[in-house]
């Protein structure tokens, strides 16, 4: 019939999707190398954490009472705390416990406000009104402060951290994606399935969801960095994981503020690695932003 | 001809303006104000005005898109803005769309078979899943695409491939009827012809209705059976295609036929044409009387002061103006 040059045009334009995304790799290291560092940083980071057990040259729970205090050396290469514990290979482990409360936390924050604000754009209305209320109640309250009430309610451990730092990102994440599915409920696509009598959350779920993936991606890559600097900040005032855990914050406070000066090497470590794993994913998410933010109108 | 297949009686739509949880609207938008017609089986009924006059959210509240703020919209002998959710997704099965704009109308994230075969699977039209992908495959074909291309997302189509999958996933719902809403005001002229026909060939070959919204009086002319000119929310003359193209009797149809060019430079030139002046009124604060009374060429004091009713001033030759 009338399958004529347009259809053959169509079918001569398909490439491998593998091809696609290797181009789109190397264009992004290319044009924005700061994010490039940022995510090699990651990648090493995400390394490390799988591979601590071998990476690690002892155990994270290791005391050695020969060696308390001690200072950088061969055998010891970041030194040890006040019970002999080998500071690296804290680190190593620590790495585990930053990237889990992390990630877990961003993804259950991005995710649980990308379906909110979804939900909340496309049903509108007075619904719109109320949800849209609660979330300024909610983001009018700075992040750790949300998060020290959270834990305040359900106590420390490490899935309560994670919570604890996921609430507070929900109103956040929400305010961001309804703004881009509100333009997106108004597309004819999202008309045509309502006319196909799809249920309405088929529509919120298959067809407004996955085109927001670009504000939903970039909110959950600078969660990612402020989830690790609120985890240490959480885990430094006390309230985040316990001892004898290891994690970045909790390796800060105790006894390393006690010995500040004479085992300085106690604080200073794992202060850089928070700073390094803060300063990749902000880097990441801040190339990635840009990177996407021109596709959000063409695509 | 037949029976009707749908009713729309007394159709309003008003938008209301501004007012959040605790202010008022501050005005309101008669998007629609007392529409009816009515849509024979198998025919095919064109829509005309210019833009803002509101054949489009007719449509919508037809769809249901958006609820009517008074009238009924009777499909099948049901009237569909009594029902409730669970109710009127069974009747949305019969009654389909397609958009104006092919690029906007397919989600970008799904592919052209996965778009086909949702709401066979939604609604178990076909439960079983390689009977589905043969379903696809037949709908493709039938539109005029290949089957290869269910694999394709719409960013790798044209414009015209794209409506016809608008086509294609209207079809696969078995509708009786199907609003096209400036179905080929986006496209091409050449793509725009093919298009065309390929509605028509499925209007025979399947018995479907259309109600077909559009601003292009030539493209109705060539494929409706019976033509309504709306202007500012009214319906202001409605009759067979041959009857309102050879006499109108509205002026505001008089008016719209004479800006249509002819390509005739000699006839063009001796023609006499009806120049309206001034804008359409804002739907917000319509004219008193007709809404056409500022504009229209004949109006007489009466027209500023009774509004005209749709009469019908010849066998099934209907028109709203106390002049004819």
């Amino acid at each position: 019939m009338a399958a004529s040059k347009e259809t053959l045009e169509g079918l001569a334009q398909a490439e491998s999707p593998r091809a696609r995304w290797l181009q789109a790799v190397l264009d992004f290291t290319w044009q924005r190398p700061l994010g490039a560092i940022g995510a090699v940083i990651i990648v090493v980071m995400v390394l490390v954490a799988l591979t601590a057990h071998w990476l690690a040259p002892f155990e994270a729970l290791a005391t050695d009472y020969g060696a308390m205090l001690a200072a950088p050396s061969a055998q010891h290469w970041l030194g040890t705390d006040a019970y002999g514990r080998d500071v690296y290979s804290r680190m190593i482990f620590g790495s585990r416990t930053a990237l889990i409360v992390g990630l877990g936390a961003s993804f259950i924050g991005a995710t649980l406000g990308a379906l909110i604000g979804v939900a909340s754009a496309y049903f509108g209305g007075r619904i719109d009104l109320i949800v849209q209320r609660i979330m300024d109640v909610l983001i009018s309250f700075p992040l750790i402060i949300l998060a020290l009430a959270v834990v305040a309610i359900l106590g420390t451990g490490l899935e309560n951290v994670i919570l604890a730092i996921a609430i507070p990102m929900i109103p956040r994440c929400a305010r961001v994606v309804r703004s881009s599915a509100l333009a997106v409920r108004e597309m004819p696509y999202v008309d045509a399935a309502r006319a196909a009598g799809f249920r309405d959350s088929r529509i919120v779920l298959r067809h407004m969801l996955p085109n927001v993936m670009a504000p939903y991606l970039i909110m959950l890559t600078a969660f990612l960095g402020q989830a690790i600097l609120l985890e240490a900040s959480l885990s430094f005032l006390g309230l985040g994981v316990q001892e004898p855990v290891a994690a970045w914050g909790l390796m800060l406070r105790g006894a390393a503020v006690e010995f500040a000066e004479t085992a300085p090497w106690m604080a200073f470590f794992p202060g850089l690695a928070i700073s390094l794993a803060v300063f990749a994913f902000n880097l990441f998410g801040d190339s990635l932003r840009d990177a996407l933010d021109p596709r959000l109108r063409t695509q | 001809m037949s029976e009707a297949l749908l009713e729309v009686r007394n159709l309003v739509k008003h938008f209301p303006i501004g007012g959040g949880m605790f202010t008022k609207p501050v005005g309101v938008v008669r998007a629609i104000d007392g529409v009816s017609f009515t849509i024979r089986k198998g025919e095919t009924l064109g829509l005309v005005g210019e833009s803002g006059c509101g054949k489009t959210t007719t449509g919508r509240c037809i769809l249901q898109l958006e609820r009517p703020t008074s009238g009924s919209v009777v499909f099948e002998g049901v009237d569909m803005v009594t029902l409730d959710a669970a109710e009127l997704r069974a009747v949305r099965r019969r009654v389909q769309v397609i958009f104006q704009d092919p690029y906007s109308s397919l989600n970008p994230r799904m592919t052209i078979g996965q778009m086909l075969a949702e709401p066979l699977k939604v609604h178990g039209i076909v439960r079983d899943k390689g009977e589905r992908e043969l379903r696809v495959r037949e709908l493709l074909t039938q539109v005029g695409l290949l089957p290869q291309h269910a694999k394709r997302y719409p960013h790798q189509l044209s414009g015209g491939q794209r409506q016809r999958v608008g086509i294609a996933r209207a079809l696969a719902m078995e509708p009786s009827l199907i609003v096209c809403d400036e179905p080929v005001s986006a496209l091409d002229v050449s793509i725009q012809a093919q298009i065309i026909n390929l509605l028509e060939e499925l209007q025979s070959r399947l018995g479907l209705t259309y109600l077909f919204i559009a601003h292009d009086l030539s493209v109705v002319r060539h494929i409706s059976d019976r033509v309504a000119v709306m202007y500012l929310g009214k319906i202001a003359e409605l009759a067979d295609r041959k009857a309102i193209y050879e006499e109108p009797l509205h002026p505001y149809t008089r008016a719209l036929l004479s800006a249509v060019p002819i390509p005739d430079p000699k006839i063009e030139a001796k023609r006499e044409r009806t120049v309206l002046r001034g804008e359409v009124p804002s739907a917000l604060n319509p004219p008193s009387g007709c809404v056409f009374h500022p504009r229209c060429p004949i109006a007489v004091d009466r027209c500023s002061a009774a509004i005209p009713p749709l009469r019908e001033i010849r066998p099934g030759h209907w028109a709203a103006c106390h002049l004819a």
